[in-house]
């Protein structure tokens, strides 16, 4: 009977696509669901996939198939029985649904009694039930939503006494300001009380970002400033779910791999779309590994990862269909690119460069081109010695520093020196 | 047209990149060739021998454009001609460079037209006379370097077209042609 599984939606890169204030919270790789043993219900076994749990569902993924439970039909939990067949068997757990018991067997060498104690907790939390935002959002929206306009007489609803005028301004000011500092020191005492923070902190990023597209038309020096502290920060709370080495064990690497996508895509999702672009873009299709390293880091903001780390997951998209690739330019600068991302492009912007009437005479230095690429002197620099090694420009190096012409050599005709 | 002296410079003697050695293999080969026939261009008219890679030469320097080649890309040119055979080195340091505009088998048959044309088949010459003696001026032989003559004397000496030996004075030779 299928009809106990639901069908999950998975990205082209393998990553479940969760649904609104849903947050991943434990992984196993290597999981079989089969149904009890004469159960009338049953269904075919699902055999080695990954099982993910998140605050709304189970999710079994394999490469060929992705299913999910939702929590709220599991109508029982089995506690986990110790017997000497246990020692033999692989370890296993049991819950219902509706008239069907699944078994789950772990094979993976993940953590299953942690992800047990994770299912409990989560599976009574109840997250889905939760269709409102929470408390810190609704009370700014109260607050500066409405503002003075809402309720009438010297009295709110919760009996406090309202106040009006400068001082009822100033005290909703600081409120907010309080409920908001609360909000950001429980969410970062332990990594726990992070993950049970995650969606408040999205939404209060949400929030923020309202602000700041409201006040995106001024151009004033410090509000730009501020603006990009306030992008670090979004980015600070990015990630709702850490993959950890200890969640993931052996699939660390691979769903890390997804995860630097998953950045991306949450980018391109429409919350924060509009106002931070993909970096990658920002960075004309092409970005250096130390500034997606910075950034990404940034994003998760504990469990930090290691360069290492970083690289392997990033060696490991040529194993996947994502749109990005890494790549190394022959001075060893590693970078992630778009896969669209086309060096003819570059150099094409690179020729009417050096051959306006100007440069004719005086050539590019990187900086030059970084500034009409609008990217880092950095990778301009790598993008002009690639042209020079194909042939489109030459260099000069002088007391003027190291500059870039086009290529004229070939044009010069030796039989014919003096044109 | 920019000019150095009499000698007039092609058009790419202001382009920048020619006064760097470039890195990549077929622009590069490009640049060497052009610089090969800029100096034996230049040393045929100026005739000028010998090129010392320490000293002020006034072709690998563009005042207007204020750059000059490093010593790396001198020598990688002048090296250029040297496997050319239109070259040699002086010294095993590679510091002066002698430039054979003419082979110095060119060089004979120059000597060789020489004296036919002036009927002195039979006749003894010494070999400041066969630089500056009144015969040889307006020739290419006027003014040319004493080691490339000797040389170009050498190898007509072992063909048999002459015989050069110690003159009167200690300070000169003296060549009796015989073709």
């Amino acid at each position: 009977m299928d009809d106990i599984f639901t069908a999950a939606s998975v990205t082209s890169s393998g990553r479940p696509v969760l649904v609104e204030n849903e947050v991943e919270c434990n992984l196993l790789s290597n999981v079989d669901l089969e149904p009890e043993d004469g159960t009338a219900n049953s269904f075919v076994a699902l055999k080695s996939g990954v099982l993910i749990l998140t605050t709304h569902r189970l999710l079994w993924l394999s490469s060929a198939k992705a299913v999910g439970i939702p929590l709220s039909s599991i109508t029982h939990i089995f506690s986990s029985k110790r017997s000497i067949k246990s020692v033999f068997h692989s370890p296993r757990f049991r819950f219902q649904v509706s008239a069907a018991v699944i078994t789950v067997v772990v094979r993976g060498k993940g953590d299953w009694e942690v992800f047990l104690t994770k299912l409990w907790e989560c599976w009574r939390a109840r997250a889905w039930e939760e269709t409102t935002t929470s408390v810190v959002v609704n009370r700014e929206s109260t607050s500066s939503g409405s503002g003075m306009g809402s309720g009438s007489g010297f009295y709110g609803s919760d009996g406090s006494v309202r106040m009006v005028g400068v001082a009822g301004i100033l005290r909703k000011e600081q409120q907010l300001w309080e409920s908001t500092d609360k909000s950001l020191q429980d969410a970062f005492q332990d990594l726990n009380a992070l993950m049970n923070k995650a969606k408040e902190m999205v939404l209060l990023a949400e929030k923020m970002r309202q602000k700041l597209l409201s006040t995106s038309n001024s151009t004033n020096q410090d509000e730009m400033g501020s603006k990009e502290e306030m992008q670090d920060w979004l980015l600070s709370v990015g990630i709702a779910s850490p993959v950890t080495k200890e969640s993931a064990g052996a699939l660390y690497h691979q769903q890390l791999s997804s995860q630097v996508r998953f950045l991306r895509i949450l980018y391109n999702d429409n919350r924060l779309a509009d106002f931070v672009r993909i970096p990658l873009e920002r960075a004309g299709g092409m970005i250096s590994l130390i500034d997606i390293y910075c950034l990404f880091n940034r994003a998760r903001g504990t469990e930090l990862i290691s360069p290492e780390d970083l690289f392997k997951a990033c060696s490991l998209w040529e194993k996947f269909d994502v749109p990005v690739m890494l790549r190394k330019f022959d001075s060893g600068v590693m970078v992630i690119q778009n896969k669209a991302h086309s060096d003819e492009e570059v150099f094409a912007r690179l020729r009417t460069l050096v051959t306006k009437p100007e440069t004719l005479q005086t050539g590019i230095s990187a900086s030059d081109a970084a500034m009409t690429l609008g990217i880092a002197p950095a990778m301009a620099k790598e993008h002009l010695l690639t042209a020079e090694s194909k042939g489109f420009l030459c260099r000069d190096i002088s007391s003027d520093g190291f500059r870039f012409y086009v290529n004229l050599f070939p044009e010069i005709s030796p039989n014919d020196l003096y044109l | 047209m920019q000019r150095l002296g009499d000698f007039k410079l092609p058009a790419f003697f202001n382009y920048p990149p020619y006064f760097t050695l470039q890195p990549v293999r077929e622009t590069r080969e490009k640049q060497v060739q052009l610089w090969k026939e800029l100096i034996l261009d230049y040393c045929r008219t100026q005739k000028i021998f010998v090129i010392g890679l320490e000293e002020e030469f006034s072709l690998f320097s563009n005042l207007v454009i204020e750059r000059s080649l490093s010593n790396e890309a001198r020598e990688a040119f002048l090296s250029a001609l040297v496997s050319e055979g239109r070259a040699e080195w002086l010294d095993k340091g590679h510091r002066k460079c002698l430039i054979l505009w003419h082979r110095i088998q060119d060089w004979a048959d120059l000597i060789l037209s020489f004296v036919k044309e002036n009927g002195l088949e039979d006749s003894v010459m010494t070999v400041e006379e066969i630089r500056s003696g009144i015969e040889s001026r307006g020739t290419e032989l006027q003014g040319m370097d004493r080691t490339v003559l000797m040389r170009a004397l050498k190898v007509l000496e072992n063909k048999g077209k002459l015989a050069i030996f110690k003159g009167t004075s200690a300070d000169d030779e003296g060549v009796k042609f015989s073709i």
